[in-house]
This record gives C-alpha cells, structure tokens and sequence, in this order.
C-alpha cells in the first residue's frame, strides 16, 4: 500500500471537499453504507452483541423475522450477526486483490511508458497475452495450481485484475509525460526520479483513483464468485463468499441463506461504484 | 495483408497463452507423479521409485523440459490438449462432449442479451424524462448483478416459489431458459448502457435531422439510422463480453447442474487436475481470441466507413 501514498494525498483532499459540497442523495446513500460496511470490518461488536457462531438449534433454519432479521442457518447461527463479522475478511480480500492488482500495474506501467522501446513491446505482448484469458478462468488456474485460500483468493484477484490497470497505468503516464510541467520541471535541472516521484507519478495516479475505488467493488464480487463455486474460503467462516457457499446446500427450502448475503454484497458493489463515480466527476470537474 | 498479419498475431498469441499453462503444470508445488498418484488413491503419502516409474513414463516427466514443452505445445497444434491427472484419459475426451452445450449456452446467452438491450434502447431513449430514467435505472441496476445473484434469484422465484422451470435445468430447452436469462440480464444491462449513450448522441446528429425533415417517421428513424450507429461499439464490447460469458457460464451451469465445461472445470479445479484447468482455459482463451478476431471484422460490415482503409491492424 505504501506505494500509493503519494497519490492518495490529493484525493484524500478531494474527499473532504465532497461532503463540504452539496452531494447527490445516492452518494450520500452509498457512503452511508460503505461507512456502515467498514465499522463492521473494523468493530463489528458495535453493530451486534451476538455472536457469530452461537448454535442455537430450536430455532435453525428459521426465516427472517424480528428477531433474526436475515433469519437463521442449519445450526440456528443469525445470519445477519454472521454477516456483519464477515466483513472483515470480506473487505480485506477486496482491499488485498486490489493492492496487488494496482502494484503490479504500476511496475509494468510505469517500466513499459517510461522505458519504451523493447521493454515496452515486451511488457505490451505480456498484457496482450494475458487479455487472452477470461479473468474467472485465470483465476481458476491459480486455484488448482495452489489450492483454494484467502490468499489464494487475494492472488488470483489481483493478478487476474492486474493487465487491465495495467494498461491504463501505461497510458496515463505516456499522456502525463508530453505535459509542459514535466518539461518545465527537467528544464529547471530537477533529477529524473524527482520529477517521476514529485510531478509524473502524482498526476498519472491521480485519474485512477476512481478505478481503484471501483476496482475494490468488483474485486469483491469476484472472490465471492470464486467462493460460490467452493472454491473460497471453506464454511463455517462468516466470510461473505464462505456464506454463499454453505447456504447453496439450502436453496430449495431456505432461501435467506443465499439471496440475503448475495444481497449485502450486490449493494455493496453498486455503493462502491457510486462512490467511485462520483469521485470520478470531482476529480475530472477539478481538471477542467 | 493486413488481416494475415493479424492471423499471425493470433498464432503468437495463442502459443503464448498455451506456455503460460505448460509452466502453470510446472508450478504444482511437489512432485508431479507425487501428486498423480495420491489423486488416484485420494490419500497423501510417499511412493517407491517403481510406483513412479510408470506414471513418469506415461506423462513423460522423465523427459527433458523442453522435449516436454515441445511435446505439449506441439500436440496442441495437433489438437491434443495431454492427459487429465485424475481420469487417466485425454483433456479432449474430458472437454470434448461438454463443450457444446457450454457453447450453445454463451451463444444463446449473447443473443437474448442484444435483444433485451436493443429493446430497451429503442423504447427508452428520448422518450420523456420517466421512462427515460426507467430504462437507465435497470440498466445500471441489471449490469451490477453479479451472475450468481441473479441465478439463484431467478432459482428461488421462478424454479422453488413458482415451479415454472425446472431446478436442475438439464439440456433441454425449457431447462436452458433460467440459465440464458441468468447470463444475459448482466450483461444485457452492462450492453444497454453503451448503446443507449451513442443512441442518445446519434438522434441529436444533423443527419438524424434531415431524415426527420424528409418526413421520416420516428420509428423509421431510430431503426434506420439510430441503431447502426448505437451498436457499433456494444459490437466491440462483445468480445470482451464473450469472455465475461464464459465465466458466467460456468457460474450458471453450477447453479442449474446443467452440464458442460463449467462442472468440468470446477470438479477439475477442486481436486488439482492442472492439465484438464489449463485444456480448458486454452480452449476458452482460443474461442476468446479468434471471436475478437471476428469482431474487427463484423464491425467493417456494420461501419461501411471502415471498409476503404481497412483498420483491422490497428484495432
């Protein structure tokens, strides 16, 4: 993560002046529940004093209802309580995948724009080659080769995910490089890497950072695909993913077990993708 | 010349993508006859050099690395994808039956998706604010299901509470509607929101004007001179999406228990089968390919302005 410090600097500016600013109902929505999701990850006995795995037999399987509202699994777990510990691991493999993801993009990125020549043909070949693959089946290929984990899951995300950031990496820092503040910068006889840390690296990032922000949205839905298959994190693990699959057992006669934790993460994805949105909009608003 | 070039390029492409999954089997942390072995017997333990002998002769792991990438990528050539580690037969014979109706499945899947999205362009842009705003919503909502969702939803609505299909969907037709439908309505959403900004573009165009001024009708308008337009680059995203099916298929056919690669690959993955995961990412990687391929080429037919100079090169 610490490579992407100096890029999450300005943003992070950008952010506090997005909710100083009249935002639209569906942002403020999504950061609602974003934030809701990430107090879960953080300190999920704010949100519940149950537990996770308390077994509670009279009442398994029960449907949704007061008292359990997203109702209860084959051993009488709260389903919802199991949700919100789940987060955790959950958003942590989104927030992995899409780190991996966006350091291998910056190494090749940076190394095919700034290189050039053979190197860049190289790398561009390798991206070509890798487009080839469908990402679920790539990612499905890493799973056999090193059997079914978290960080399985987190590699096969990330690599998975890696050639299309890639790419745009590539791009922005051949359009950033052509700008007269890069030149006026070499003019005044700051050193090669200044001007890459101080001026090429900052404003070739600054664009992503809306695809990142998507990027951990679908990141997640991705490892949860992965888990739906079996080929996740195992049960009993609340693991959003994990969840999934134990509750496919169920489908016919209990359908909280799968809809509602599929639920959680489908809005999950679409509040993150307003967030990024939204933040795209700003950052495009603060170009022009 | 310049779509041979391309052909070229997609050979070098391919025999790429067929290294990475010959260095993929390598990758498979211990010893491959090891690991043959204790697949076979489904137990984890050591086994004496004439246990491994035949195993390292039948898959030719005695041999030199390169006698065995030369062997892999050259069978490929000849069609030969190499031997599965658990069923002691060929990848293609494991792959060969379910890849129909895995193909009819993404195909099918890709057509109701165009429908569904053409549909909904055609009678929501630029008719008034709501329905305007109907049509954009479900697609924005539609593209940002994940394919699992939207079959187990369909599952629990249309199979469980109102058994109108079948659970296990089978390869009949009936049983392939809630699987196609699972595929399409993502991607139906993800296709409707591109076509339906170019759509919106097109009908503010001078040309749209002067057909209307010639006494088009609106209808006339959108179909004749909209669409052509709005579809050009939901066409390009095709072959991306083809992809995205692809994955979804194999998502759905777990879902429905509807056979095809999607089992294959999943059972595969789970019991470490490298060589049937990577015969089959090949396969999938070399449909993926040449469909794009194919894609260049149909976006010439629709766009007539590409025809003279041909950027089938460059695109």
């Amino acid at each position: 993560m610490s490579a992407l410090a100096p890029s999450l600097r300005l943003p992070v500016v950008g952010l506090a002046r997005l909710t100083a600013l009249r935002a639209r109902p569906s942002t403020v929505l999504a950061l609602g529940f974003v934030g809701l999701v990430v107090v879960a990850a953080v300190a999920p006995g704010v949100l519940t004093d149950r537990s996770p795995t308390a077994i509670d037999f009279p009442s398994a399987l029960a449907a949704p209802s007061w008292s359990h509202p997203f109702g209860t699994d084959e051993v009488g777990r709260d389903l919802l309580t199991r949700v919100i510990h789940g987060a955790r691991l959950s958003l942590g493999i989104g927030l992995g995948a899409t780190a991996l993801a966006m350091s291998i993009a910056i190494v090749l990125g940076f190394a095919a724009a700034l290189a050039g020549g053979i190197v860049d043909t190289l790398i561009t070949r390798v991206l070509e080659v890798a487009f080839a693959f469908p990402a679920l089946l790539l990612a499905l290929l890493l799973i056999a080769i090193f059997g079914p984990s978290a960080t399985t899951q987190v590699i096969a995300v990330g690599i998975g995910s890696a050639p299309g950031y890639a790419r745009m990496v590539r791009g922005q820092v051949l359009n950033v490089r052509q700008a007269g503040y890069i030149e006026a910068a070499a003019a005044l006889g700051h050193g090669r890497w200044t001007v890459i840390r101080r001026h090429l690296f900052p404003n070739a990032m600054r664009p992503l950072v809306a695809v990142v922000t998507l990027g951990v949205g679908q990141s997640i839905v991705w490892a949860s695909s992965l888990a739906f298959l079996g080929l996740g994190i195992a049960p009993p693990n609340p693991e959003w993913g994990a969840l999934l699959d134990a509750g496919r057992l169920y489908i016919t006669t209990s359908w909280w077990l799968e809809i509602l934790p599929g639920l959680v993460i489908v809005v999950f994805a679409v509040s993150v993708t307003t967030l990024g949105r939204t933040l795209q909009r700003r950052l495009e608003g603060a170009g022009r | 010349m310049k779509l041979a070039f391309r052909l070229l390029s997609v050979v070098a492409v391919l025999i790429a993508a067929a290294s990475v999954t010959f260095f993929a089997q390598l990758m498979v942390p211990g010893d491959r006859a090891t690991t043959i072995l204790n697949l076979q017997n489904g137990r984890e333990q050591e086994w004496t050099a004439s246990e491994l002998g035949p195993v390292n002769e039948k898959f030719g792991f005695d041999n030199p690395l390169v006698v065995q990438y030369l062997h892999y990528v050259g069978g490929l050539f000849r069609g030969d994808l190499g031997t599965s580690y658990t069923q002691y037969q060929s990848v293609n014979s494991v792959i060969g039956a379910q890849i129909v109706p895995s193909l009819v499945l993404t195909a099918s899947a890709l057509v109701v998706a165009w429908a569904l999205a053409i549909g909904v362009t055609l009678l929501t842009v630029k008719r008034g604010r709501f329905v305007t705003g109907l049509g954009s919503g479900w697609e924005t909502f539609a593209a940002s299901l994940p394919t699992y969702w939207v079959g187990v939803v369909l599952l629990v609505v249309l199979a469980v509470k109102v058994p109108i299909f079948p659970v296990i969907g089978g390869s009949g037709a009936w049983g392939t509607v809630l699987p196609v439908l699972t595929l399409a309505i993502p991607l139906a959403g993800f296709l409707g929101q591109v076509t339906r900004d170019e759509f919106d573009k097109v009908l503010d165009q001078p040309f749209v004007t002067t057909a209307r001024t010639r006494g088009m009708g609106d209808t006339a308008v959108r179909l004749r001179h909209g669409l052509r337009h709005a579809v050009l680059p939901g066409i390009t995203l095709s072959g991306w999406a083809l992809g995205a099916l692809v994955s979804g298929a194999v998502i759905a056919e777990n879902i429905y228990g509807r056979p095809g690669i999607g089992q294959v690959l999943v059972t595969a993955v789970n019991t470490r089968d490298v060589p049937t995961v990577s015969g089959i990412v090949l396969v999938v990687a070399g449909v993926y390919v040449v469909a794009n391929v194919l894609v260049d080429i149909s976006y010439a037919v629709v766009d007539p302005r590409l025809r003279s100079h041909s950027r089938l090169a460059t695109a």
